[in-house]
């Protein structure tokens, strides 16, 4: 890797690390003004313009709040808490790609921080140990709330990490490589017929799948219907209930960039990643007909890509945000139930269907 | 157990269908619901830009009307005074001096007249008591929050409505002697 090229590399990850705080910090006025407009109301309006400046408000509010230490806790521990779930969940969209290569002169910059073979292997990684996050500010809070909010947060956790790796090991037997990259060039166009692009999409390939997926990717980021680790209700706040100022904030954004990453991931495995339909007769009509450089025809490709990979993020955050809003919260042990003895079987058998099918030569 | 009322329902808790276990369908159909809310119209009125419109009988803040030709028409007779349920009002009269026809259109008239809007209740008797048409609950305006107790009691200087014909309250157009005694007739 030339000096050249590991600057650029130093770029792209930048740009994705800001990319990410962004979205999560306008994640949160999102969220607020979709539960206001489901609830018919207009939701935050008076900060700047459509109340677009809320994000900083809440930011300086946070900034300028009370530290709180709670008595007879922890302070190394209860500071390192949001810390740990902060850097964990930035770290988890190093490997997602973005875009595909953009090339001018003879330097080529892949739209990813990060290529390597193991990426759906990172991502799972620390995501896991994201919920170490939880399990230290709570067990290091000296309270009894905040302690169970950390161990229900644990144990669904580990539930529904073993639902999700069990779906996700459905998506690998098709694709046969860890790698993100490899994933979504998998899935570009190749078949002969008119909706041939959509058609190459994992979730055509694995319905079940992406629906054990998703049901857990909502466990994983402590969203409603599955945010027992914060049950107002039963836990006052769950494992933040001693937290204040912007460790609360950490925790709080966090949570909305986990959600950023689970919905890049859910793009990039059964929603073809940075390929839209039609993309390579738009850049051979872009080469040919408008006369440009089969290499700015394919850079435009990558932009495009690029800009509807990020639309179907979005779309994945509007429906983490819609469900929020219209679902209740589970039952412990109906959350157990779900998923122990619903989810982890119809995981197994949909590796058994995708077996089979890959077998009699169905999909491929 | 033997119902008392004999009116007892007797429920019965049936096996949930597949469709009804299957959870999905049920999650589909809610979403539907909020999605379709997302997109009516909002309940909200954004309260310092727009306004709820008044009914035009609302009775708000209160006016002491002016004549035509500009002259206070309260004579400070104590009647508004007296018909107030909640004692909000209290006056000092005076003797008009000379040179002052321009100002007060009887021989009295009010030098102090103050209205307490926190124990005034806004129910227009003092409106209804007045002989001189002086005083009226206007419909498009209240008194609006303050801070502090005595900035409550409203004295001349904010209850006279100005000078300028323009800027005055549309309530409270004085009767002509023939309506005046319609509705005198009509009361009798």
């Amino acid at each position: 890797m030339t000096f050249e090229t590991l600057g650029w590399q130093g770029l792209v990850i930048l740009v994705i690390f800001g990319l990410s705080l962004l979205i999560a910090t306008y994640c949160t006025y999102a969220e607020r003004v979709i539960a206001a407009f489901m609830q018919d109301r207009v939701g935050p309006d008076r900060a700047g313009p459509y109340g677009l400046a809320q994000p900083l408000a809440d930011a300086v509010k946070m900034f300028t709040k009370e530290e709180f230490f709670p008595g007879g806790a922890s302070k190394a521990l209860f500071t390192f808490g949001p810390c740990l779930a902060m850097t964990t969940a930035l770290m988890s969209s190093a490997v997602i790609p973005f875009g595909n290569a953009v090339q001018f002169g003879s330097t080529v910059v892949h739209l990813q921080g990060i290529e390597i073979n193991v990426g759906m292997l990172y991502v799972f990684g620390i995501v896991s140990l994201g919920v170490y996050g939880v399990m230290i500010g709570g067990w290091a809070s000296n309270n009894k709330f905040s302690l169970l909010g950390a161990i229900r947060a644990a144990s669904q956790n580990i539930s529904y990490e073993l639902a999700m790796g069990l779906a996700l090991i459905a998506v690998l037997m098709i694709s046969g490589t860890l790698s993100l990259r490899e994933i979504t060039l998998q899935q570009a166009s190749d078949a002969p017929f008119v909706w041939r692009d959509i058609f190459n999409w994992n979730i055509m390939k694995q319905p079940l799948g992406f629906i054990i997926f998703l049901v857990c990717a909502f466990a994983e980021t402590n969203r409603t219907p599955f945010d027992l680790p914060e049950c107002e209700t039963e836990l006052v706040g769950g494992y933040h209930t001693e937290y204040s100022s912007m460790k609360l904030g950490l925790y709080l954004f966090s949570e909305y960039i986990n959600i950023f990453v689970v919905s890049a991931v859910m793009s990039v495995l059964y929603f073809g990643g940075f390929n839209f339909p039609f993309q390579y007769e738009f850049r051979d009509w872009l080469a040919s007909s408008r006369g440009l450089e089969l290499i700015t025809a394919q850079n435009i490709i990558t932009v495009l890509g690029a800009v509807g990979l990020f639309a179907k993020i979005f779309a994945f955050i509007f429906f983490f945000m819609w469900v929020r809003w219209t679902l209740p919260r589970f039952r412990y042990d109906q959350l157990m139930r779900l998923g122990w003895t619903i989810l982890i079987p119809l995981a197994i058998f949909n590796i058994l269907l995708t077996g089979g099918l890959i077998t009699t030569g169905i999909i491929k | 157990m033997q119902s008392l009322s004999n009116r007892a329902k007797i429920l019965e808790k049936k096996p949930m269908t597949l469709a009804e276990r299957a959870y999905l369908p049920a999650i589909f159909q809610g979403l539907s619901i909020t999605l379709r809310h997302f997109f009516t119209k909002k309940a909200t009125i954004r309260y310092p830009e727009e306004t709820r419109p008044f009914s035009p009988v609302f009775r708000g803040l209160h006016v002491l009307k002016r004549d035509e030709q500009g002259r206070e028409r309260c004579t400070a007779c104590g009647l508004c005074a007296v018909a107030c349920p909640a004692e909000a009002i209290t006056m000092v009269a005076g003797e008009r001096k000379k040179g002052e026809q321009n100002l007060y259109r009887e021989e009295k008239y009010a030098v102090s007249y103050e209205i307490n809007m926190l124990r005034c209740i806004f129910c227009g008797l003092c409106e209804e008591a007045c002989p001189k048409a002086a005083v009226y609950l206007q419909a498009d305006k209240m008194a609006p929050p303050r801070f502090e107790r005595d900035e409550f009691i409203y004295g001349k200087d904010r209850l006279v409505e100005p000078v300028s014909p323009d800027t005055r309250s549309k309530r409270g157009i004085q009767l002509t002697a023939e309506q005046a005694d319609k509705l005198r007739t009509q009361l009798a």
